[in-house]
């Protein structure tokens, strides 16, 4: 298997004060790369890094991240546009507060895809139906006709997805996407997720704090602690036959079901 | 012994809204909690769980239905009547740092109780010690603010402050949603402790939606979808065999 993303030794600084240390991993095609950790870990700056989100204060001082054979944070910002999208799509934790409020589903997602390549507004809307009742919508259209309040916070979380599947990116950067939700909509966005990899082949870089999350749906898992890799495997020998102590601790820390 | 700390009896709060039909977010709801015990509310948001606390703790006036606090009938007390109730029953909340006054230290806020009931400035100062202590705090947390603890250490400090006036029931609503699982672990384990020091003299009423942690830490659990309370009974009974079809379903949904 390809890799597609790479991070080589990142350290990442907001106000040069140095937050993540010296991170290194990388996700082959078709992977699902789960980023655990405690809140203030680090794990969301570790993506929002690939994206360009770090923001005016924030900034990659070492190392480097590559993208099929492209230095991500040595990319000029016209660049990382073009590649945030049909390249590397994110879904954040609150998908509904990422959609402008006042208009409909279906206009910005028509937006977003029209930003990246030119297609009529028809091929848009049978893009976009199939791939809502790809993700498990019943009525793609009514979704398309719908403001983003008037949907569920399950159903808001699932139309994210559908707008960072729908330029077909090679890799999915999720920050947190079912830590809103309730367990039994959990479970769909998990099933939902699984399928975008199956049908779409595209890998997923999972940062949650849901050991259960990353349990059902990693390939490998990365532990990190205080901005740095504490621990990096296969996800059933971490969970099962923790190394290191802290990982140790994290895992006897999540309550079990007894059944 | 066998007297009802808390009984809860036909509850039911409808919220009217112009234009729309009226909404019931408590549909006639009734349990009993026993001194000692530890009864785990779950179910998802959107329930109503919030709701039947908010009106447990008079913060919400219910439609229908009684509370009944120790014996005596609190659903219609005001003013200073209420403000005796909170003697006997305090609340722990969800986002512990919004639940102090940020321009007051944490000491001020775990004291205010006790200054309140006429305590004086040096009993309270030593009081306040005391619990910090008994929740795994040094005394120098009493002059910090807020914002200058960690979320953890804060929802310490908020047992504390809840534990100051010695109530007989502690409602717990989501009070370990928003930490870190080892946090949370800590708070368990704090509040595990503090069950097994005080025996009978403490109930608590623990809101949560994660149905492992309410296995681990409950006598009992009551079961809530849409308003009504669909199953209730022993955790691991209810975990291993539920018998309502939306317990089934939420037990199978965890990953």
């Amino acid at each position: 298997m390809a890799e597609i993303l790479k991070y080589e030794h990142v350290d990442i600084s907001y106000n040069g004060e140095r937050v993540i240390k010296d991170v290194s991993f990388t996700v082959n095609e078709g992977e699902i790369l789960g980023i655990a950790g405690e809140s203030g870990s680090g794990k969301s700056t570790l993506i929002k890094a690939a994206m360009g989100l770090l923001g005016p204060t924030g900034l990659v001082t070492r190392g480097d991240i590559w993208y099929k054979g492209r230095n991500l944070p040595d990319l000029s910002a016209r660049e990382i546009r073009k590649l945030n999208g049909p390249e590397l799509g994110m879904i954040f934790q609150y998908a509904g507060s990422s959609f402008c409020p006042i208009r409909t589903v279906g206009a910005q997602l028509y937006e977003s895809m029209t930003e990246h390549e030119s297609v009529s507004r028809p091929i848009f809307q049978t893009r976009a139906v199939e791939l809502l009742q790809k993700i498990g919508f019943e009525n793609g259209q009514r979704i398309l006709d719908s403001f983003p309040f008037e949907l569920s916070g399950g159903m808001q979380q699932r139309v994210g997805i559908a707008a960072a599947m729908l330029l077909n990116p090679g890799i999915l950067l999720a920050d947190e996407p079912t830590s809103a939700l309730d367990v039994s909509v959990q479970k769909q966005v998990v099933e939902e997720m699984l399928l975008v990899r199956k049908t779409f082949g595209t890998a997923i870089v999972l940062v949650t704090h849901n050991i259960g999350v990353i349990s059902a749906m990693a390939d490998r898992v990365l532990v990190m602690r205080n901005g740095e890799m504490v621990e990096q495997g296969e996800t059933r020998q971490v969970l099962e036959d923790p190394k290191e102590e802290y990982t140790r601790t994290l895992m006897s820390s999540v309550p079990r079901l007894r059944r | 012994m066998d007297q009802a700390i808390l009984k809860v009896d036909n509850l039911t709060k409808v919220f009217s809204r112009k234009g729309k039909p009226d909404f019931t977010a408590v549909d006639h709801i009734s349990f009993t909690m026993h001194p000692g015990e530890c009864v785990g509310l779950i179910g998802e948001s959107g329930s109503g769980k919030t709701t039947v606390v908010n009106m447990i703790t008079r913060l919400l006036d219910p439609t229908e239905g009684s509370i009944i606090l120790g014996g005596e009938d609190i659903t219609r007390f005001s003013g200073r009547e209420l403000r005796k109730v909170y003697a006997r029953m305090q609340m722990v909340f969800q986002t512990p740092t919004d639940s102090f006054d940020p321009r007051c230290t944490l000491g001020d806020g775990i004291g205010e109780s006790l200054r309140n009931n006429g305590w004086s400035r040096k009993e309270t100062k030593d009081e306040v010690t005391r619990l910090l202590e008994m929740c795994g705090l040094s005394a120098d947390f009493a002059s910090r603010y807020p914002h200058q603890v960690s979320g953890g250490q804060c929802q310490r400090a908020a047992i504390a402050r809840a534990l100051a006036i010695k109530p007989r029931l502690l409602i717990c609503d989501e009070a370990t949603s928003s930490l870190d699982v080892t946090i949370q672990k800590e708070i368990i384990a704090l509040l595990n402790k503090l069950r097994w020091e005080k025996g009978s003299d403490l109930s608590i009423l623990f809101i949560c939606h994660d149905i492992a942690l309410v296995q681990q830490f409950c006598n009992r659990v009551l079961v809530l979808y849409k308003g009504k309370i669909v199953e209730q009974g022993e955790p691991d009974e209810v975990i291993r065999n539920p018998q309502d079809p939306y317990t089934r379903h939420l037990i199978d949904s965890i990953l």
